[in-house]
């Protein structure tokens, strides 16, 4: 048939010469490349000690944060929620008592807070949507665990460490 | 018999299978490495120092694992496949010469254990033999993969039995005996009267049609289609789990070391090595032999080393090319080679 | 000769169990076993050479491809077709007449003389092949011509016919 776009290139499939019959040299080229890989830099990444280097917007577990002044900035506003198109995030509000202060940065903040990393997809909406700037998507990647309540990720888990000193 | 040779038998008997099945156990761990290796990987080195205890994990892992028995197969023949192919690999190194007669004080210990006078044939029947337990254990399963996996082992064994006994039978032209150690004792040294001892340079291309052939018999890569995984699933042991499956896997890695023993034995002369006359004046009788197993099993784990390498080489082969390949190639090649073979050796006793 | 005894035993009993085992996949590991009791008879009798090569040729050849055929077979099918009254006749009849044959064979047996070897070594390879390439040479080259023709003849029954196609 006539090619309309010119572009169809006939490759031409030649017999195969003697030495290409016999097979025996392509074998042994062939081992000659394995063998010098055997001195080749090894790729591997011992992974629980070493970690493979992240992106600059690399998305992994979230992280709570904390201002300045140690205080949890989340206000429970419940804006990471209505943005998360998974259905992941659900809280729980409360008022901040006296002598709370210390503790939590604005008058309302979350008592639980709770992410499904089973629903999550890690696809950093609630971290835009946050006025307050208390949720990033800056941790390692979720680790696998046995059953799925494990996964429910509460406060404990995803507000940073408190400040030291 | 005297009770001192059943004595000695025993004990080399015990040595022997406990040295053939520690090499089979580490020729799993050396797999996985080489085959890291090759690719640029590390392999497994969590257990132990470099892997090292990587073969008591798996083999631990093998024997505590869910044995299954399917339900519509057959049990005895289920489990009497992998045993006879655990067996049939086994039994095969009892021909092998390991090395020299040792002298303990005025006692000769001959480190082979029997030195029958049809010591390749011997070989060739249990390797032979080698088919049943993939054919028993492919069929016992009810598994259509594993059926076919039993038919073209069958199929590719006998193909290629017959290239490696016509490659053999040149070679058996010019050592003129069929017993190993007698072949072992003609290539001695390394350099007699203007060319080698070894029989590989005189049978270079009877050495290359018995290696295509052990690599056929022990089921390899490029050979490995009773296996092969990308179309029969694992072939003859699809159904198999627990030690059953470990007993095939582990009769694969014993044919490997018994085939690569009686490749050493029978082309590269075995224990012998250049200047070992020399070193016998040196050590003397009790300790120069344990020079000579040290260099039979240099030569062997190159040879397992060289099953691995082609393994992660060379991809599988067609059916119908390893079909051809054993037929129109191999047989033919093989048939030559006793051809110019018997008219060398006619020169050479006519002429020369 | 106690171990010939029980040797014989084995042959025979296996030789049996192949007749009379339904499947017969059964059957052809019970003729393999026999095979093998058959190359313990033959060392038994110091003939090595022969007892290995029953083993190569029999058991590693012949019987793995009877196995062969009879995997692809469809096995599952335990109900044997009826056999029609006149076969069953003929089956009565020519059975009768081979007994018949072994009872008269039987009963023309008497006890020969032992029979003893004058060389003992008769049966291993070296001596076999002194005898065969010497005494027996043109009966040696006629049966491999034998054996080369039915290869010539099942090579051109496997082949095509060109024209046909």
């Amino acid at each position: 048939m006539e090619s309309l776009s010119n572009r169809k290139k006939v490759l031409e499939q030649k017999p195969m010469n003697f030495w290409e019959r016999i097979y025996l040299p392509s074998i042994f080229k062939g081992l000659a490349i394995t063998f010098r890989h055997m001195f080749v830099k090894k790729e591997t990444i011992f992974y629980p000690e070493q970690t493979r280097p992240v992106s600059e917007n690399w998305r992994g577990l979230h992280s709570l944060k904390r201002d300045e002044n140690g205080r949890e900035r989340c206000t429970a506003c419940g804006l990471c929620a209505l943005a998360c198109p998974a259905e992941a995030i659900t809280m729980t509000a409360a008022e901040r008592q006296k002598g709370e202060e210390n503790l939590y940065r604005e008058e309302k903040y979350a008592a639980v807070y709770e992410i499904n990393m089973l629903r999550c997809i890690f696809c950093g909406l609630c971290e835009e949507a946050c006025p307050k700037e208390a949720i990033y998507l800056d941790g390692p990647i979720v680790a696998a665990d046995y059953l799925r309540k494990d996964f429910i990720y509460g406060k404990d888990k995803l507000v940073e460490a408190p400040l030291k000193s | 018999m005297e009770l001192a040779l059943i004595i000695e038998k025993f004990i080399l008997v015990v040595v022997i299978f406990a040295v053939s099945l520690g090499v089979a156990a580490y020729s799993t761990l050396a797999e996985r490495k080489i085959a890291a290796f090759l690719q640029g990987r590390v392999g497994p080195h969590r257990a132990g120092p470099g892997g090292m205890f990587q073969p008591l994990a798996d083999g631990g892992k093998m024997f505590f694992k869910e044995e299954i028995i399917p339900a519509e197969s057959n049990p005895f023949l289920f489990i009497m496949g992998p045993s006879l192919a655990l067996l049939t690999a086994c039994i095969g190194s009892a021909v092998i010469p390991w090395g020299q007669s040792m002298q303990f004080g005025d006692r000769v210990v001959e480190l082979q254990v029997t030195d029958i006078n049809v010591g390749i044939l011997y070989i060739f029947g249990v390797v032979s033999l080698g088919v049943y337990g993939i054919m028993i254990g492919g069929w016992a399963s009810n598994n259509k993969f594993s059926l076919m996996g039993a038919i073209r082992a069958a199929s590719q064994n006998i193909s290629y039995e017959i290239a490696m006994g016509l490659s053999l039978i040149a070679l058996l032209m010019v050592s003129g005996t069929l017993s190993l150690k007698d072949i072992v004792e003609q290539q001695h040294g390394f350099w007699n009267n203007g060319w080698f001892t070894w029989n590989v340079f005189t049978q270079p291309l009877g050495f290359l049609l018995f290696i295509v052939c052990s690599f056929a018999e022990c089921n390899r890569t490029p050979f490995d289609l009773p296996e092969s995984e990308n179309e029969l699933v694992a072939g003859y042991h699809t159904e198999y789990s627990g030690f059953k499956l470990g007993a095939f896997l582990f009769a694969e890695y014993v044919n490997m070391f018994v085939s690569s023993a009686v490749m050493a034995t029978l082309y590269w002369g075995g224990y012998n090595y250049p200047g070992m006359d020399y070193v016998f004046e040196l050590l003397g009788p009790t300790w120069a032999p344990i020079v000579g197993i040290a260099v039979l099993f240099a030569k062997i784990f190159f040879f397992i080393f060289f099953f691995m390498w082609i393994r992660w080489t060379i991809p599988r082969f067609r059916y119908d090319q390893l079909m051809n390949l054993g037929w129109k190639v191999l047989i033919p090649l093989a048939i030559a080679n006793i051809i110019l073979t018997g008219i060398w050796i006619t020169i050479k006793d006519n002429l020369l | 000769m106690n171990l010939f005894y029980f040797v014989a035993f084995l042959s025979i009993f296996f030789s049996l169990l192949v007749i009379f085992s339904k499947n017969p996949v059964y059957s052809v590991l019970f003729l393999i076993v026999t095979f093998f009791t058959f190359s313990v008879h033959y060392i038994l009798l110091n003939a090595q050479f022969l007892a290995i090569v029953n083993f190569i040729v029999y058991m590693g050849a012949i019987m793995v491809l009877f196995l062969f055929v009879l995997m692809l077979l469809n096995l599952n099918k335990d109900t044997e077709p009826m056999k029609s009254s006149l076969l069953k006749i003929a089956g009565v009849v020519s059975g009768l007449c081979l007994l018949l044959t072994l009872v008269g064979a039987v009963k023309s047996l008497n006890v020969s003389e032992p029979l003893i070897l004058k060389d003992p070594g008769i049966g291993l390879v070296k001596n076999l092949g002194k005898v065969l390439f010497n005494e027996f040479l043109l009966p040696f080259e006629v049966s491999s011509i034998l054996l080369f023709s039915a290869m010539v003849g099942s090579v051109l029954l496997a082949k095509k016919d060109p024209k046909k196609i």
